[in-house]
């Protein structure tokens, strides 16, 4: 894609969504922590979610990715309907298989970049491409290297995660979901188990990402990368969607209650911080 | 008190013949308790109930059986059931199932302390759940568990002991019939006590040297 592409894409996400949501209704037990949830995401859209913890906001993003089995709803994905199949008696589970296809665009990353201990950064980054896209080695040790020279991991392929700092075990793990090129991107607050100073690193290969026309949702507690860098922000509280909208209006002037208090909190935290 | 250097030399062969035996029993005896005991712990992790309950039951059983009562139970039991085995048949395989049970629990607790996410992480891959099995949990969990592992195995090493019960020409066996035959007590059971100690301490050897290498 050429860079106006990708910037037009940017600047203007419109066309059919990519991603959507409809209803989406997830308990634990007698719990329910999705009480109905409608979310569009359109290509090259880069969508932030944030809430209180216990809004349903990481629900919401392992929802969209069947890592959570919603009860009533749809996810679809690309116009595919995730994680179940229509039957003459009713919906039922999708077979791993067809859930893999339906989400084979998308590539996750997670709060605790769940690398693998016993392999290196570069099988880390290889295994899905030997194992799944049976590529030779060599070529997925090429695709691996290109995707690790991206988040700046290049020189750390041969070591193992141990080894590493949390910010970049975190950009190896972005690597890895890479690799697979996939279309659509999500991060489960890929920040929050990061000390302050290591937050950075991952941040600026997320808006790289974003820049290059990424379609991305990113459950994060980061307000400010959130303002610098979503077309949308969506605020969660209590299992629905309170509010969404451009991160200016969403920060500058938030309609309800339950967003400025939210906001209120998070910049006497920031400023007592500073 | 003397102590009759001679008498070992003139034993020497019978006593390594029963060392040999007790090593090669055991290694097979273990090598059936990891295959049983990978399977079962599966079984015990399995979302089918039924499989769950009936992996439970048998660990359960092996656990609370002594060990000698497995090994009567097959071989003198077993002909009732038209199974005929050799003694050292009954060896391998007793103390193999029974050792199973053991492993079970070991490789069950392996695979628990693997983060759930590493696996989330996998199926997110597209990587299919027997690669996800023999990828990533089992040689985390070889690596997680191979102290309790190694220990298990020494346990199994003493408890082969009983095999001269069911009258398997193993150490223990050849040691006593050296007893009977010279009427010496210190030499043959002092001999007996370093050739266990030496393949004990052999095992538990082998046991670090696998943690230092496959640990990063």
């Amino acid at each position: 894609m050429a860079d106006a592409e990708k910037l037009a894409l940017n600047a203007a996400p419109n066309g059919a969504p990519i991603i959507e949501v409809r209803d989406l209704h997830k308990r634990f037990g007698s719990l329910e922590v999705l009480k109905g949830i409608e979310l569009e995401v359109r290509p090259s859209e880069v969508v932030c979610i944030i809430g209180p913890s216990g809004s349903g906001k990481s629900t919401l993003l392992r929802s969209m990715a069947f890592l959570e089995e919603y009860e009533d709803g749809e996810v679809l994905i690309e116009g595919r309907l995730l994680g179940y199949r229509q039957t003459p008696s009713g919906r039922r589970r999708d077979t791993d298989r067809n859930i893999d296809a339906v989400r084979n665009c998308i590539g996750m990353v997670f709060q605790q970049f769940n690398l693998w201990p016993h392999k290196t950064t570069l099988s880390n980054v290889t295994e899905a491409l030997r194992v799944v896209q049976k590529m030779d080695r060599a070529s997925a040790e090429k695709r691996a290297m290109e995707n690790l020279e991206k988040v700046g991991m290049r020189s750390k392929a041969h070591e193992y995660p141990g080894q590493l700092s949390g910010g970049q075990q975190q950009r190896v793990a972005i690597a890895r979901a890479l690799a697979k090129q996939p279309r659509i991107m999500f991060f489960d607050e890929p920040t929050s188990a990061l000390d302050p100073e290591l937050v950075g690193e991952v941040l600026n290969v997320m808006q790289t990402l974003a820049k290059e026309g990424m379609t991305m949702v990113i459950v994060t507690h980061e307000m400010g990368f959130a303002a610098r860098v979503a077309d949308r922000v969506i605020f969660m509280d209590q299992g629905v969607v309170v509010e969404q909208g451009a991160p200016a209006d969403l920060f500058e002037t938030p309609r309800s209650n339950r967003l400025r208090q939210f906001l209120e909190t998070w910049n006497e935290r920031s400023s007592g911080d500073g | 008190m003397s102590f009759d250097f001679d008498l070992l030399v003139r034993f020497a062969p019978l006593l390594l013949s029963g060392f040999l035996i007790t090593v090669v029993i055991c290694f097979f005896a273990g090598i059936v308790a990891m295959i049983v005991g990978l399977i079962v712990s599966l079984g015990l992790l399995s979302k089918f109930a039924l499989l769950r309950w009936l992996c439970r039951i048998y660990v359960e059983v092996m656990r609370g059986t002594p060990i000698l009562i497995v090994l009567f139970l097959m071989y003198y039991g077993g002909p009732s059931f038209g199974l005929t085995l050799s003694a050292e048949t009954v060896g391998i395989f007793g103390m193999g199932l029974y050792g199973g049970g053991y492993f079970a629990e070991i490789f069950r607790s392996g695979f628990q302390s693997i983060p759930i996410g590493q696996i989330e992480a996998a199926r997110m891959l597209g990587i299919g759940k027997s690669a996800i099995i023999w990828r990533i949990r089992i040689p985390q969990m070889l690596t997680l568990i191979l102290p309790p592992l190694t220990n298990q195995m020494i346990l199994l090493v003493k408890e082969s002991a009983v095999l001269s019960i069911i009258t398997v020409a193993e150490l223990t066996k050849n040691t006593t019939q050296m007893v009977n035959e010279t009427f010496a007590t210190l030499e043959p059971y002092l001999a007996a006590a370093i050739l266990y100690w030496i393949l004990i301490e052999g095992i538990a050897l082998l046991g670090a040297t696998i943690e230092k290498r496959v640990k990063h």
